[in-house]
């Protein structure tokens, strides 16, 4: 097979690749375009570690087909610093030491991203909830939730302040 | 395997049609992925619904709401008008999986995808839901629980495609609600789940009901007497008593690792009470 070719804008910038049709976009971000922060944990759609958002949508990247991505706006862990400049949640993650091993760590950082872009302000209870579908075998979540609260609060404080 | 997105459902069904080997629709994918990366399924031809744009559409309809087969759940959870009608539907259907689930599961994929234990359709069940399918001879419509009709297997002929999901509109003083037992709080296949949906009349005596149950059979299944041991009563001791023995009675579940027989009979009977009970409190609309 000839694979397809796909034309879809990744962080912002326009990117073609050939996949085939079977191939996931998790394989595709890490095999064909180097974009290797998305992590496999499971390949089922149980631990997250694979998050990216498909046209503002938190998703599972390997519960999604390569070719579906035609058109369409995915953004991936690699897009949230901006050059050096890291953004809020990586910042508090770091602080907090809401990370060991690290794999399961863009996976939250999207995820999280993704809550607070439709909820500025959650409770500690919908943090935990948004984030049931991201697993982590290190840190035993609490350390997690905190720097997800703090970037939240410094977050809202910048914007009052702009 | 082949990918075809096509852009109309005669175009989607003239290619499930002429399909040779194995075809399958792709919806959110969370179903069909995993079957396929685990070598359960190896079809020749996916095609994925999500570029339809009626399917994609979740529309107020004659006091109801008809959900494409391409909108996730997590769009549904976000529609407060469909929330209002039938909370017990968007219950059901916003615990499938995690947030990362959610942004692409649909409904109408857990009604294909035919498992015994899926979680929206006892619910829709309950709601009296019908199903619009498309085929080569044109379409039909057909109530939810019509179509799986054992694990993994659906009444859809050949050619055919669910293109929409219809939630009907309702009286007032009407409530819905799912429950499921499952070992863990969250992220787990149902051991049993129950949907209830119930119309209260001016008096407050219960005027109609329905009450569907999952992972308790090879297929979800509608429990009459359940609603009727509740209609004409309002409610009261000995008629959730009876609902709760009418439920339990109409189970015909199998052991497996998540529970046995008995347990699921037994719970069968406590959650529907419990449902039958929450529903009841929205339509008395507190
Ligand atoms: C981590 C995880 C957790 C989950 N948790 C739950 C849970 O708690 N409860 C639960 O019930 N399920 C759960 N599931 C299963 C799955 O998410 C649901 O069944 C979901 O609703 C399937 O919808 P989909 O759109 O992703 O279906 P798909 O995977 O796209 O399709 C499922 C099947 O239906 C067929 N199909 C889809 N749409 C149509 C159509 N329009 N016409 C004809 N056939 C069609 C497909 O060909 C396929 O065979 C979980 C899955 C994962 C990966
Ligand atoms: S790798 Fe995608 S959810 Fe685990
Ligand atoms: S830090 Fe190791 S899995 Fe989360």
């Amino acid at each position: 097979m000839a694979g397809t070719h796909v034309k879809t804008t990744i962080n912002g910038d326009s990117v073609e690749y050939v996949c085939e049709a079977d191939e996931t976009l998790l394989d595709v971000l890490r095999n064909r375009l180097a974009l290797t922060g998305a992590k496999e944990g499971c390949g089922t759609g149980d631990c997250g570690a694979c998050s990216v958002t498909v046209d503002g949508r938190l998703v599972c990247s390997c519960l999604v087909l390569g070719v579906e991505a035609e058109g369409r706006n995915v953004a991936t862990i690699e897009g949230l610093a901006q050059g050096e400049h890291l953004h809020p949640l990586q910042r508090k993650f770091l602080e907090h030491a809401a990370l060991q091993c690290g794999i399961c760590t863009p996976g939250f950082l999207v995820a999280a991203k993704a809550l607070l872009e439709k909820n500025p302000d959650p409770s500690e209870h919908e943090i935990r909830f948004w984030l049931a579908g991201n697993l982590c075998r290190c840190t035993g979540y609490d350390k997690i939730v905190r720097a997800v609260q703090d970037a939240a609060a410094e977050m809202r404080g910048g914007r009052h302040a702009a | 395997m082949q990918y075809e997105a096509p852009a109309t459902i005669d175009a989607a069904v003239g290619l499930l049609s002429k399909a040779q080997g194995l075809a399958r629709v792709l919806a959110g994918g969370t179903d069909l992925l995993v079957q396929l990366k685990s070598g359960t399924l190896e079809p020749d031809l996916v095609i994925d619904i999500k570029r339809i744009p009626e399917m994609t559409k979740l529309v107020a309809e004659n006091g109801g709401f008809r959900i494409g087969a391409a909108v996730p759940c997590a769009v549904l959870g976000e529609n407060a008008a469909v929330r209002k009608l039938w909370p017990g539907v968007v219950e059901a259907a916003n615990l499938i999986g995690s947030t990362q689930i959610q942004g692409r599961a649909t409904v109408v994929g857990n009604l294909c995808n035919a498992s015994p234990a899926a979680d929206s359709v006892p619910a829709m069940m309950a709601a009296n839901a019908i199903a619009t399918v498309a085929g080569p001879n044109g379409k039909r419509e057909v109530p939810v629980g019509d179509i799986a009709t054992a694990p993994g297997k659906t009444s859809l002929a050949k050619g055919e495609i669910v293109t929409s999901v219809f939630l009907p509109s309702r009286p007032a003083h009407s409530g819905d609600a799912y429950l499921r037992f499952i070992p863990r709080t969250e992220m787990d296949i149902a051991v049993v789940g129950v949907g209830v949906s119930l119309t209260l009349g001016d008096d407050g005596v219960c005027k109609a009901a329905r009450v569907a149950l999952g992972a308790v059979a090879a297929r979800a299944l509608l429990a009459e007497d359940a609603a009727k041991a509740i209609v004409g009563t309002k409610l009261d001791e000995k008629a959730l008593a009876k609902l709760a023995e009418a439920a339990s009675a109409a189970c015909r579940p199998i052991d497996d690792k998540r529970g046995t027989k008995e347990f699921r009979i037994k719970v069968a009977g406590v959650l529907a009470r419990r449902a039958a009970e929450k529903a009841l409190e929205r339509a008395r609309g507190k």
